[in-house]
């Protein structure tokens, strides 16, 4: 391997444990409280009393019984059998980034634990100077006028956005007329799925020669009833439209708004502002872009700003700063009202709100750069690898911060596919790459991206572990097909997985679609 | 059909394979296809040799994780024992062997045999000449899908390559169900015709709707492309405006809206609504000038012919230059799904009328509508 780069032995632990729902056994408890103290008992009455009996359960609930030290051993080997995912990671489109411990230990402490979003204002207003602080860098970072956090991550903030678009032309009475918005073929799907989902039709771009829709082809799309432009610049191609300030003026000219989705935004960041290129609105994920944690659907932050001709629209409540203290804007009359509860992920904005001071304008700047030069110094030596290519060869634009690749070749020469391959660079536990967004527009997809965290030793790595599963697949297909063989389940049997009476989500289903557990299901058989 | 189930409580699958094993003969040596004996004959004189049944047991080869509980139907000889012998496949082979020199009737016989012993799916290799056989004896009686050995594949039958014929095969077979199925179109081209008149529709045949791979993954229906067209040609219905004529192209897309209506003039023909009420079927140009005469508020509805992107031209020259300069360019509405369009090598679709002004008419962005509500924008030209 090259760079002096070891290949390093990995195998995953394999725990094999039953489901929680069937370990343990009756009488384990994990914690005892003492008993009732008699002369409280005799203050409160019968314990049982203090539940009013129409909302008390007949049944005890069917939880397993252990102790609290069975039930950590369990989790932490759960938590063992994670497919490698603290690996070398270069899942691109998530712009993987290191969530610095300081940022935990922050939002740990009880000012920001412990806050509830409907306690006094005076009694939180540090928790409000980060949010307003954060909102400050980001209008730097964008120009626009105002942000708010409360969508609960990217889409939601596509997702607002429309809703602010149906807002502000239902305001000028022009709703009914302005029923379309426009979108890009390799833009984020979330911003067709959002504009459906707000109620408007989808008119889709397609790509042309130099990587992107023409502007001669947004003109044809373009007319009285566009209500909004979303685009992603770059896209997953990772070439930057350079006409975008007339794409704007275009959409501008007929009446529309315009937004700018910023999931791509690592390799532009510190280098233009959206309000700058002409665009209304624009959205951040924290999560991805400023150092937050991302997982599971869950604590994901969409900062959505815009100009301040949009800002009687937004969500609410909004920090304002007034005379040195803040307070919170709870409403307002035109506001869209909420897309999620109360303020949205706070210990989110506050981690974020940290990265963004620890690394300051010239470190986001730098951050980009590297960035950039790391997704190319990749492409450099990915596509010196047997049945790799890139989207578009063709297009000779260089690609920012990452771009869409293909196992095509790699497929039709020996029957591997992507999916195979990432089975199969997990054996050597770092993580398999992303593979594409909806609609797949090249064979065989995957979508690397090193970002600024990983070292060149990581990116070397794995790009070693590409190359040599690449070379597995030419050399003994079987291998790979069947893989992976170092981690903790085999593949799954896909013949059945969009059949809802075979798979089941919750103990109670599985018990209800398979009975008890003598049957182990077919198709996850351990490795 | 009656499914054996194995020891391991597994189903077994049962493959039919059909090589035309002279198929693509004629391409090697420059000739336009090798459909007729004198064609055939000719491409021997020349030197060709035959590639399908190479390419037939690549595709059948990578059926091997499935030897278990597969077996694979085939005529005798050259049409198919001899590609399946060596693969370590469970084989039953069907009829009498074929005469040396196989004939298109061998193919039609083979198919036939194949499909009356139950298979779950019926691979042949071979081009348009072969698909056109098999559609002739089976119809969509069995699932089928071509391993591409011919000179001419203009057919949506085809997978990408051998390779990818046997990677779809083995998905269809480890979860094969009416779902995971699409109507293709099965094309004839005319060799000695040139420009528009080469292409025409010749039928319909099923196929295992190509699941990809991120859907298996992410456990989302195979048949999402399917409910859009349907949900597509619910609306498109829903739309029509009274006292609007309505022309409907001829392909599979098209014919969602035809069977909504009831109306029915097969997958190659153009026919005409009002009101929501047939007022011509299986129409020429000279009945759709007639129609246009008569009811002159109109709109055409139009799919998209194949893999190639032919929009006008190819398979509807009904809906000649002076049909379409009737209509006007705003007046044609394309439908396809989204998958589809997007598959194509050129990202353009095509007009070809013979009459380059009317092109030029129909030439530019264009939106074609993939569901309710949504529009891709594609360029048009020549």
């Amino acid at each position: 391997m090259s760079n002096g780069g070891r290949e390093r032995r990995y195998r995953a632990p394999i725990w094999d444990e039953p489901i929680v729902m069937e370990m343990g056994a009756p009488g384990r408890r994990g914690f005892v409280p003492p008993a009732t103290d008699p002369e409280l008992a005799a203050a409160t009455g019968p314990r049982e009393d203090l539940v009013p009996a129409a909302m008390r359960r007949a049944e005890p609930p069917a939880l397993p019984e252990l102790t609290e030290f069975e039930v950590q051993r369990h989790y932490l080997h759960l938590a063992q059998e994670t497919l490698g995912m603290l690996g070398v990671n270069l899942f691109g489109t998530c712009t993987m980034k290191y969530n610095p411990r300081l940022g935990e230990h922050l939002t740990a402490r009880p000012e920001i634990a412990a806050v509830h979003p409907l306690q006094d204002e005076d009694t939180m207003q540090g928790t409000l100077a980060a949010i307003h602080g954060l909102d400050l860098i980001l209008r730097e970072l964008s120009g626009m006028d105002q942000f708010v956090f409360q969508a609960g991550g990217g889409a939601d903030a596509a997702y607002t956005n429309t809703c602010v678009t149906r807002a502000y032309y239902a305001a000028r009475g022009e709703l009914e007329r302005r029923d379309e918005v426009i979108t890009t073929i390799q833009a984020h799907p979330c911003n067709a799925a959002t504009a459906a989902a707000a109620g408007f039709k989808v008119v889709t771009l397609t790509l042309e020669e130099d990587g992107y829709p023409s502007v001669e082809q947004l003109r044809a799309a373009v007319s009285e009833r566009t209500a909004a432009l979303m685009v992603t610049n770059p896209d997953d191609m990772g070439i930057y439209n350079p006409h975008i300030k007339e794409w704007v003026e275009i959409v501008h000219a007929a009446g529309g708004l315009c937004f700018y989705d910023h999931a791509n935004f690592n390799g532009v960041m510190g280098k233009l502002r959206a309000r700058e290129l002409g665009f209304d609105a624009c959205m951040y994920m924290l999560h991805k872009t400023f150092g937050a944690p991302k997982g599971g659907g869950g604590p994901a932050v969409g900062a959505y700003g815009c100009a301040a001709e949009l800002v009687p629209f937004l969500p609410r409540p909004l920090v304002r700063r007034e005379g040195g203290r803040f307070r919170l804007e709870r409403d307002a009359p035109q506001s869209v009202g909420k897309v999620r509860e109360f303020w949205g992920n706070v210990p989110q904005i506050v981690k974020a709100y940290g990265w963004a001071r620890a690394m300051g304008g010239d470190g986001i700047e730098a951050a980009s750069d590297l960035s950039v030069l790391a997704n190319n110094y990749m492409e450099d030596r990915l596509l010196a690898i047997r049945g790799v290519t890139k989207s578009h060869p063709q297009i000779g634009a260089r690609r920012l911060e990452m771009t869409r690749y293909s196992l095509g070749t790699l497929t039709e020469e020996t029957g591997v596919t992507v999916l195979d391959v990432e089975n199969r660079m997990v054996d050597y536990g770092v993580d398999a790459p992303w593979l594409s967004h909806e609609p797949w527009i090249v064979p065989e997809p995957f979508t690397p991206e090193p970002g600024e965290l990983w070292s060149i030793e990581d990116i070397d790595y794995w790009i070693d572990t590409l190359a040599r599963v690449c070379e597995e697949a030419y050399a003994d297909p079987e291998l790979v097909k069947t893989a992976p063989h170092e981690q903790v389940i085999h593949r799954l049997d896909a013949a059945r997985i969009d059949d809802p009476d075979y798979w089941a989500t919750t103990w109670r289903a599985y018990l209800r679609k398979h009975g008890p557990r003598d049957r182990v299901p077919a198709g996850a058989s351990g490795a | 059909m009656d499914h054996q189930v194995d020891d391991s409580g597994r189903r077994r699958s049962t493959v039919g394979l059909v090589v035309n094993p002279i198929a693509g003969m004629g391409g090697r040596v420059g000739l336009g296809g090798t459909d007729g004996d004198a064609r055939l004959r000719r491409a021997r004189e020349l030197g060709a040799e035959p590639a399908a049944p190479r390419l037939a047991a690549l595709a059948l080869g990578r059926l091997a994780p499935l030897r278990d509980r597969l077996t694979v139907l085939v005529a005798p000889g050259p049409m198919g024992a001899a590609v399946s012998a060596g693969l370590g496949l469970a084989t039953t082979v069907l009829g009498a062997p074929p005469a040396a020199a196989t004939s298109a009737a061998d193919s039609r016989a083979a198919a036939t045999a194949i499909a009356a012993a139950g298979a779950d799916l019926l691979l042949f290799a071979g081009g348009d000449g072969t698909a056109r056989d098999i559609h002739d004896a089976i119809g969509g009686a069995v699932p089928v899908l071509g391993v591409p050995a011919g000179v001419k594949m203009y057919s949506g039958v085809f997978a990408r390559n051998a390779a990818a014929a046997g990677d779809a095969a083995l998905d269809f077979l480890s979860a094969p169900g009416p779902g995971r199925l699409r109507a293709a179109e099965v094309v004839d081209v005319d060799e000695d015709a040139d420009g528009p008149g080469r292409v025409r529709l010749y039928g319909e045949l099923r196929v295992p709707a190509e699941r990809s791979r991120l859907l298996a993954a992410k456990s989302r229906g195979a048949g999402d492309a399917e409910a859009d067209l349907d949900r597509l040609a619910a609306a498109v219905v829903a739309e029509m405006e009274p006292g609007r004529l309505y022309l409907l192209g001829p392909g599979t897309t098209i014919g969602r809206i035809k069977e909504r209506l009831g109306v029915d003039g097969g997958p190659l023909s153009v026919d005409a609504v009002l009101d929501r009420a047939a007022v011509g079927s299986g129409l020429g140009e000279a009945g759709l000038l007639a129609l246009l005469d008569q009811h002159p508020r109109a709109s055409a509805l139009l799919g998209v012919v194949g893999g190639q992107g032919s929009l006008l031209g190819r398979g509807n020259q009904q809906l000649s230059a002076a049909v379409l300069r009737r209509l006007g360019a705003d007046n044609l509405t394309v439908l396809a799904a989204a998958d589809k369009l997007l598959a194509l090598q050129t990202q353009r679709l095509h007009v070809d009328t013979g009459d380059p002004e009317v092109d030029r008419m129909l030439s530019g962005y264009r939106r074609v509508r993939v569901a309710p509500g949504r529009t891709i924008v594609i360029e048009v030209g020549t």
